[in-house]
Formats: structure tokens, sequence, C-alpha cells
């Protein structure tokens, strides 16, 4: 019954879906008055349903309803309930239609509250919206249903993916797709916006909340899942240009373009067609994303729920919206008029720098992944990795951080290098310092040791914009720029000295045995069976200390599930606020030693604390910006209330 | 410097920087793929036409059943990738993943030193998801001749 409600529930929000897009057409009409006053309910009618349809998903695995064919594939009855609940979008199914919710409610939302733009432009907006949804609805209830029965349930389900069973994988479908799916409002804007020819300062500042939204959820999930990878695989690395990381960094990439435009549209009117064009790509970043990941076209690490013959929907999907929206860009962008100008040396052309460049290494991401599946259709197989991604972004990404550094400094519209000459040389000199310091001791590759430079500059010229203000009376949104900047710095920092300075040994020990990695001399006291709620694993119990400080107990396992006959190595980290000592159990060897491999990672850490920093930044900006809409709107609304006084009085 | 664009000459400049971006970007990117994308072999054809010994590349087959051996060091491994027709001896230090084994697929990424494959890493079957991409295929037209063949 609760399937049947939820499909139900499906079925009638794709139909709400269906009336608000013809709405909106008819509604744009003369005439057409009363249809475009169902567009707004049909929205928010949608987002309900969809969300109805949701939370039965979730309660068929709550209850382990084995009558469900994506319970049994997906979830058994003996995994914990937290698990159970995840297992219900860690799959094909469930995270499409968790996707489309995610659309919906961010639809029915702005259906809800946005007021400030010309009705028109929120009826193609609301109708692009419903178009777009339409199709994913259609992907679910014709090609990848989640509510369908099984004729005969099973005594149990298959179990859940281990790889699946740590609660930051569990949490991290749902953060990316809150910021592929927040970025399908920014498209939707655009859509509008270039079919009512109205590119205003108000359009880009309406687009901003859901843009920064976006892409704070964007950098959180890249940083879990950055982490997650780190110490789920055992492998030690942090980014293995995995096309599926790659398919949540292009769209992170458009939207940090978008959000920099963007505000150069809501402060100074420039940069009209290039907001839209952007506004198109960053959404269009977030299919090709899902594309990649749900079409089975490559299979890698992550690819946990894939199905080839779904890749054609898929694709044709794509290439209806895509294609669309890029036509329509190309058949309109000419009659848009030409917004403010402004002198290169200024914040305008600091940030026109920035975006070109962010272009610039998403299309070499673009390319570098697409790349391999391009020769496998001449029958050449390759794959390509970091020798080609560290370098050739690198190249990009050096000009950015120098301007990065220097643009925030600038004065909107134009400036001179002179006003702007002493926080720029200061910056130069801290980089320079740690170039020449760096250099000094020598041996350094030169990618981190361009990193570290970078990290000083920009670490050095982050805060500088606060120079000179008054910091109590200095808006949120400035904080939060100054904050993100600095966290890049902090993040390039570590990733550096991560590349640079890590010791690695791989070695077998036996018990009682010490081995030295670093400052650390790590002693393996004994090697036991741990038993949990679905798995068996031997622990390694490790002793490791400092420069001959106290010892620190660590526990590594190499852990075996039952439900799902497969062994996984669990790694057990032990984190110093200069680095993190990083341990792995492998297997025994024939004279009863164990395999062990072990780490010293100094200060690893700061990447994920850089990302985090440059999410709180983000957090900041947001919270400013609609703290400063709301006070707007309750002026505007206290005046109009005014002015109907006066109008009553003389009554 | 300060001067602004004259009317017209501004979106002009700024798609000719975007332009010149987008291109200076693609020759990189070309170049770099050129010379960077790792190419994939079965033991027949990286004898036949071995990579220099600089480039980095991906061999697949299956090991050879027997030919595992764990050095004295115990992380060290010797084993002979096979695909029926050559076989290429494989020498790889570290923890081996959870599903390789005798017999089974393997794709080791590394690079040629003399007659030797030294991979610095190892993908096999992970677990019914996921299948290194260059397996799938195998395990379709060769792999169960190649296991065939070995047994």
């Amino acid at each position: 019954m609760i399937a049947e409600l939820g499909l139900a529930a499906l079925w009638l929000a794709a139909a709400l879906a269906a009336l608000q897009l013809v709405a909106a057409w008819l509604g744009q009409r003369a005439g057409g008055e009363t249809l475009a006053r169902v567009v707004r309910p049909a929205a928010v009618m949608q987002a309900l349903l969809c969300g109805l349809a949701f939370l039965m998903l979730l309660w068929t695995f709550a209850r382990t309803d084995l009558s469900v064919a994506l319970v049994v594939e997906n979830s058994g009855s003996d995994a914990p309930m937290i698990y159970k609940i995840a297992a219900a979008w860690g799959n094909h199914e469930g995270s499409m239609l968790l996707w489309i919710t995610i659309m919906a409610l961010a639809g029915g939302l702005i259906a809800l509250i946005e007021h400030r733009l010309p009705e028109k432009t929120m009826l193609a907006t609301l109708g692009a919206q419903a178009f777009v949804g339409l199709g994913f609805y259609a992907f679910i209830v014709f090609a990848s249903n989640p509510f369908t029965r099984v004729a005969m349930p099973p005594a149990d389900g298959n179990g859940l993916n281990p790889a699946l069973q740590d609660i930051g994988l569990a949490m991290h479908p749902p953060t990316l797709y809150c910021g592929y799916v927040g970025l399908s409002i920014a498209f939707s804007f655009a859509v509008g916006a270039l079919l009512t020819r109205q590119v205003t300062p108000d359009f880009a500042r309406v687009m901003r909340p859901w843009i920064l939204g976006a892409w704070i959820f964007l950098t959180l999930g890249i940083t879990a899942g950055s982490y997650w990878s780190y110490y789920e695989l055992g492998w030690g690395g942090w980014w293995f240009w995995d096309p599926v990381e790659n398919a949540s960094l292009m769209p992170w990439l458009a939207a940090t373009a978008l959000l920099h435009s963007a505000s150069v549209l809501a402060s100074r009117d420039a940069l009209r067609t290039w907001t839209i064009m952007l506004g198109v790509i960053a959404f269009s970043m977030s299919m090709i994303g899902t594309f990649l990941v749900r079409s089975g076209i490559l299979t890698s690490v992550h690819a946990f729920a894939v199905d080839p013959t779904r890749g054609t929907f898929i694709l044709v999907l794509l290439a209806i919206n895509i294609g669309g929206a890029l036509a329509l860009f190309a058949a309109r962008a000419g009659t848009i008029a030409e917004g403010e100008r402004f002198s290169p040396l200024s914040r305008e052309g600091a940030l026109v720098i920035n975006n070109v460049t962010l272009c610039a290494v998403l299309g070499i991401v673009l390319v570098g992944t697409l790349y391999p599946l391009l020769t496998e259709a001449f029958g050449l197989r390759v794959s390509v990795g970091p020798p080609y991604f560290n370098p050739v972004s690198m190249v990009f990404v050096t000009p950015m951080l120098m301007v990065l550094a220097i643009g925030p400094l600038l004065r909107w519209r134009r400036d001179s290098f002179a006003r702007v000459r002493a926080p720029v040389l200061l910056a130069a000199a801290a980089a320079l310092i740690a170039l020449l310091g760096l250099w000094l001791l020598a041996g350094m590759a030169l990618l981190p040791l361009l990193g570290l430079t970078l990290a000083a500059g920009v670490a050095v010229s982050a805060f500088m914009p606060l120079r000179g203000r008054s910091l109590k009376r200095l808006p949120l949104s400035v904080w939060g720029m100054a904050i993100s900047h600095f966290g890049i710095a902090v993040a390039l920092f570590g990733m550096s000295v991560d590349t640079a300075f890590t010791v690695e040994k791989l070695t077998a020990a036996g018990v009682g045995e010490t081995v030295a990695v670093g400052p650390w001399q790590v002693r393996l006291t004994s090697v036991e069976p741990v038993a949990g709620p679905n798995w068996t694993s031997l622990a390694g119990r490790l002793s490791a200390s400092y420069r001959g400080g106290p010892a620190h107990e660590l526990a590594p396992q190499s852990r075996t599930f039952w439900a799902r006959p497969q062994t996984t190595a669990e790694s057990a980290l032990l984190t110093r606020w200069n680095g993190q000592l990083y341990t792995v159990i492998g297997e025994e060897t024939q004279d009863g030693r164990w395999q062990l491999r072990l780490w010293w990672k100094p200060f690893v850490t700061f990447i994920w604390l850089g990302g985090m920093l440059i999410g709180l930044g983000g957090l900041l900006a947001l919270i400013g910006r609609v703290a400063s809409d709301l006070r707007r709107r309750a002026a505007a609304r206290k005046i109009a209330a005014r002015q109907a006084d006066v109008a009553e009085v003389p009554r | 410097m300060s001067a602004a664009f004259k009317p017209k000459h501004q979106r002009l400049a700024l798609v000719g920087i975007a332009l010149i971006a987008i291109l200076v970007a693609g020759v990189l990117a070309a170049w770099a793929l050129r010379n960077q994308a790792s190419y994939f072999y079965i033991p027949s054809e990286i004898v036949a036409h071995p990579p220099a010994a600089d480039r980095a590349v991906r061999l697949g087959g299956m090991v050879k059943v027997g030919s595992l051996k764990t050095a004295p060091d115990g992380v060290t491994m010797h084993f002979e990738v096979d695909d029926g027709k050559a076989q290429v001896p494989v020498t790889f230090k570290g923890l081996a993943p959870d599903l390789f084994k005798e017999g089974s697929g393997v794709v080791a990424e590394g690079h040629m030193v003399g007659g030797t494959f030294v991979a610095d890493n190892l993908l096999a079957k992970h677990d019914e998801n996921y299948v290194p991409r260059e397996l799938q295929d195998m395990s379709k037209q060769q792999a169960r001749q190649t296991v065939a063949d070995t047994k």
C-alpha cells in the first residue's frame, strides 16, 4: 500500500509539472491571466506530492518492506536503522527520486516566496523549471521506478553495499544533490530571463542566494567526499581525478564563476550575457555529471548503481535541455543590451579574469574526463590521471590565484595601480619569501612549491579588503569573501605540504615489532578478532608515539561483511594539529607477520579545513544577503502600509 | 590603462579574451593528453610493442595460476599476467586489493622496466558493481578462454 501511494503521488506530481508548464506557456499570452494564476500553486503542490513520494520510499526502507524490489536489492534486515534509511538513496532509482524531490522543493519555494521579478519572467522561469522536471519525472516512472514490487518476497534482502555503511557517505549524495539541483534554479532563472529579455541587476540579486546555496552544498559535498575517499579507500590519497569526482568538481567550477559574475551583474549591471551563459553552463555540468555517474558509461570506484540501458534516456534528456538552452541563448544573446562598461584595471576586470580562468580549468577537466570515452569509440583504451590534470590545470590556477590576491582590493569600474601598490607588494613579498625559503629547502617538486608560494600570497591578501574599514559595520558578505579566499590558501597549503612531505612505510611486521615512519614509532601490539552488527574483522592493535612522546592506540581493521561477502580495509587515523598518522592493516604473510601500510601526512587536515572555511565563507555571505533582503522587504512593506494609511485618512 | 574601452569594443574584447583562453586551454589539453594519457595493453600487445620506460601504462589480464609469489619482505609480490597468448612478469609492492587472487582478472597501473612490469597500483574486481573498465570487455571476450587455457 505504501509503495502504491508513493507511486501515485509521483504520477500526480508529474501531472502537476505538466500543468505548470502548459499554464506558464499559455499564461504568457494576452488573456491568459487566469491560467497564469495556476502556475505558482501548481509548483507548490508538485513539491508537496513529490516530497510525499520520497517519504513513502524512506518508509518502505525503514521497515525493510521486502515486497519492494529496490529494498530487496539494496537493504537487509540486519543493518542499523540509519543505514537502512540511507540505503534509500544509495542506489540508482532512489537517488533519482531524491534528485527530483529536491528540484520540486526548490521550485515550490521560489513559487512561494519570490515576488521581486516581473511576473512574466517568473512565469517563464517556473515553466522552464517544470520542463526540466518533466524530463526527470518521465525518466523515473518509465525507466527507473523505485516502487516496483517483486512477485515473491524473499526471506531477507541482499544487504547494503559495505562501502556505503559509513555516515559520511550516507550524507554525501543528498549534500551533492542539493548543490546540483540548486543550480537548476539558476538555470531556470537564466532561461526565464532570456525568454523575456529581462536581464537586470534584480535578476542577478534573485538568482544569487540560490547560486550561493548550491555552491555551499557543492563545496561541502566535495570536501566531505574527498575526506571519505581518503579514509575509506585506504589509499592515503585525497583526490584521484576519478570521473565521478570530476563530475562534482565541474559544476563547482562553473558555479564559482557564476557566483562571481552574478555579483558583478547585481552590483554594477555589467556582464549580462556572460552571467546568463554561465547559468546555463553550471546546471549543464550538473546534468553531465549525473549522466556520467548514472548511465554506467564510466565504471569507477564511486559508481555503485549503474545501468547502461538508461544511459540513452539520460543522454536524450541532456541533449534536449542543454541543446535547447544553448540554442535559445544563441538566438537571444544578441538582443540583450550591453551592460555598464569598466576599465580593465577594476574589480570587474579582475572578476573577468577569474571567470575566464575558471572556465579554462573547467574545460580542461571536462576534456580530460571525456577523452577516454572518445578514444574508446575509436577502439583505443586510455585512462587520464594526475599527470595530465595537475600540471595543465595549474597553468590556469596560477594566474587565477594571483588575481584573487589583488582583485578584492580594486574598486569597481576603474582603479589605478598606485592606490593598491602597498598591499599588492606585501602579498608579493609573502609569496617571494615562501618561494625563497622553500627553494633553500632543496628537493621540492615544482607543483607543491608553486602551491605553497601562492598559498602564502593569497593568505596574506585575503583579509586586506577589511583593512581600514569598521569591522563592526562590515557587511557579512565581505567577511564571507575574506574567509572563503583564506580557505583557498589553507586548502592549497595542505595539498602542497602533503604532496611534498608525506612519508610512507610499507612493511610486514610481527607482533611486538616496532616500525618507524617519519617522526613516529609504531608498535604492533596484537591482532584480535572483533565482531560488529553485520561484519567480523581482524583488528590490529597499534601503539604509536610521536618523537618519543606518550603512546596512542590505533586499531586498523580488515573487515568482512556477511550479507555481501566482501572484505574492506578500515584505516585508523591519529590526528595531531600538524598532521595525521594513517594506518592500514593487510593480510597475514606465510611466516605469521602482518602487512602494515603507514603514512605520516603533515598538515593534510588543512585540505578539508580549508574546504570547510570556503563553505563557511559562503554561508556567511548567504546569511548576510538574505538578511538584507528581508530588511529591505520589511521596509518596503512599512512604506506601503504608511502610504495606505495616508490614502485612507481623507475619507 | 585606466581609460575605459570604447563603446562596442568592450564586448568584443571580452569575447576575444575568452576565446584566447579557450584556445590556449584546448591546445594545452591536446598536447598533454598526447603525452600523459595512459594506454591500456594486454600481455600480447605489450610484448609485441613495449612502451617507453618512462611512460605510464595499464596492463590487464588474468593472474596466472601458480605464478603468485610473495618476497621475503612480506609486501612485494611477483606474478605473471596472462592473456592466453603471452605472459608478462609483474612486480608490485603494496597491499593487494581484496579480490586479487590467482586465476582472476587484474588491471595493473605502472610502467615497463626491462621485461618486467613494475606496478604502482592494482585494480581487481571489487564487487559485483565495480569491475575495472578494461576487464568488463575482457570477461566477455577473453576471460573464459584465458582461464580455460591456464587451468
